[in-house]
């Protein structure tokens, strides 16, 4: 094997290795998915295409959920866009760092772009434009297991009666906590998760039941900036 | 629902979700962004997660709801702790997921 090649795999070994938390968390929850799309009445090629084609797991759920109560295309792909619009602000932190990146790489990079891979990608920014196999192997790893999660849900979907008493409702409001506190380093960013979620909170309760996710993510992270630039002084 | 008006949705849903992503890796590579924009933009995560969650937890039809039977509440705060002392995703999903499980075969909340 020539240096190059041997270089090749050893970046898309350490790409599938730094992914490995991610296939940890997204096994379980992306077989949650399959079961509960199934008891929702989703076909299972539906259920699949979904986790190859969106992959972004709480648009999944929230869709599935919506799909269930008979609401229609418009709402759900509304739904979706607002709930996934934060992935637009995670892509603009990191495109920074991306310099150098053939298009084509940028395209494929970006369309497995998540909160999970996002982290990841985030604690290792300043290395982005040299490491890019091995970026681009995180995103495929992490998605691969996303869909061998759904599959086996899939196929489990037809044995379990009801999600209910094994709590496979509650996955999404778990994985949300567990994302949260991965992302509650300090003082401020704590600040900002309170009063955007006492925000959404107060709009959800008044009827916004679509918006009050992007409006609450807006005005809660300008306030959490408010906080740190006065904290600074 | 028909599976046909479902695969058309996904599509939809495939267009709104990728665009987003793509536009702004597309345009911005290579670039600094202003520090003030730099920062507020760390405090999206943090931001849009707590506002998934916590109308999830606190409210029922349109109430908040701090009782003792709100089982999915009492669950995040001891999964929350989890989260905290392992640090790790799967184990809190675990729990969080075991928790529900658990008190709803003590017959305990909805």
């Amino acid at each position: 094997m020539d240096e190059r090649r041997r270089k090749a795999v050893a970046a898309f070994g350490t790409g599938v290795r730094r992914a490995m938390p991610i296939v940890l968390g997204y096994v379980p929850i992306g077989f949650a998915y399959g079961v509960l799309a199934g008891k929702s009445g989703l076909s299972d090629a539906n259920t699949l295409l979904m986790s190859l084609i969106v992959f972004a797991g709480s648009s999944q759920f929230i869709a599935v959920g919506l799909f269930a109560s008979g609401t229609g295309p418009a709402a759900v792909i509304l739904t979706t866009f607002v709930v996934n619009l934060r992935h637009m602000l995670m892509a603009a932190s990191l495109a920074p760092f991306l310099s150098g990146w053939k298009k084509r790489h940028l395209a494929w990079f970006s369309f497995e772009l998540t909160d999970e891979t996002f982290a990841l990608h985030t604690a290792k920014a300043n290395q982005l434009a040299e490491c890019r196999l091995e970026a681009l192997s995180l995103n495929m790893t992490a998605q691969a297991s996303w869909v061998v999660g759904t599959i086996l849900g899939i196929v489990a979907s037809g044995l379990i009666g009801d999600v209910k008493p094994l709590g496979l409702d509650y996955a999404l409001a778990a994985m949300f906590i567990g994302l949260l506190v991965g992302q509650c380093e300090n003082r401020v960013r704590v600040i900002t998760a309170i009063l955007s979620g006492i925000i959404a909170t107060l709009l959800y309760m008044v009827g916004w039941h679509q918006f009050h996710i992007i409006v609450a993510t807006v005005v809660g992270a300008t306030l959490g900036l408010a906080v740190e630039q006065w904290i600074k002084r | 629902m028909d599976q046909t008006v479902i695969l058309w949705t996904m599509v939809g849903m495939a267009v709104v979700t990728y665009l987003p992503r793509l536009l702004p890796t597309l345009f911005l590579s290579g670039r600094t962004l202003r520090p003030m924009i730099a920062a507020w933009l760390r405090l999206i995560p943090p931001a849009v997660l707590a506002a998934m969650l916590v109308p999830s937890l606190l409210v029922r039809e349109d109430r908040l709801v701090f009782s003792h039977d709100n089982l999915f509440l009492w669950a995040a705060v001891i999964a929350f702790a989890v989260a905290w002392k392992l640090k790790s995703l799967s184990a809190t999903v675990l729990v969080g997921m075991g928790l529900v499980a658990l008190g709803r075969y003590l017959g305990w909340g909805m």
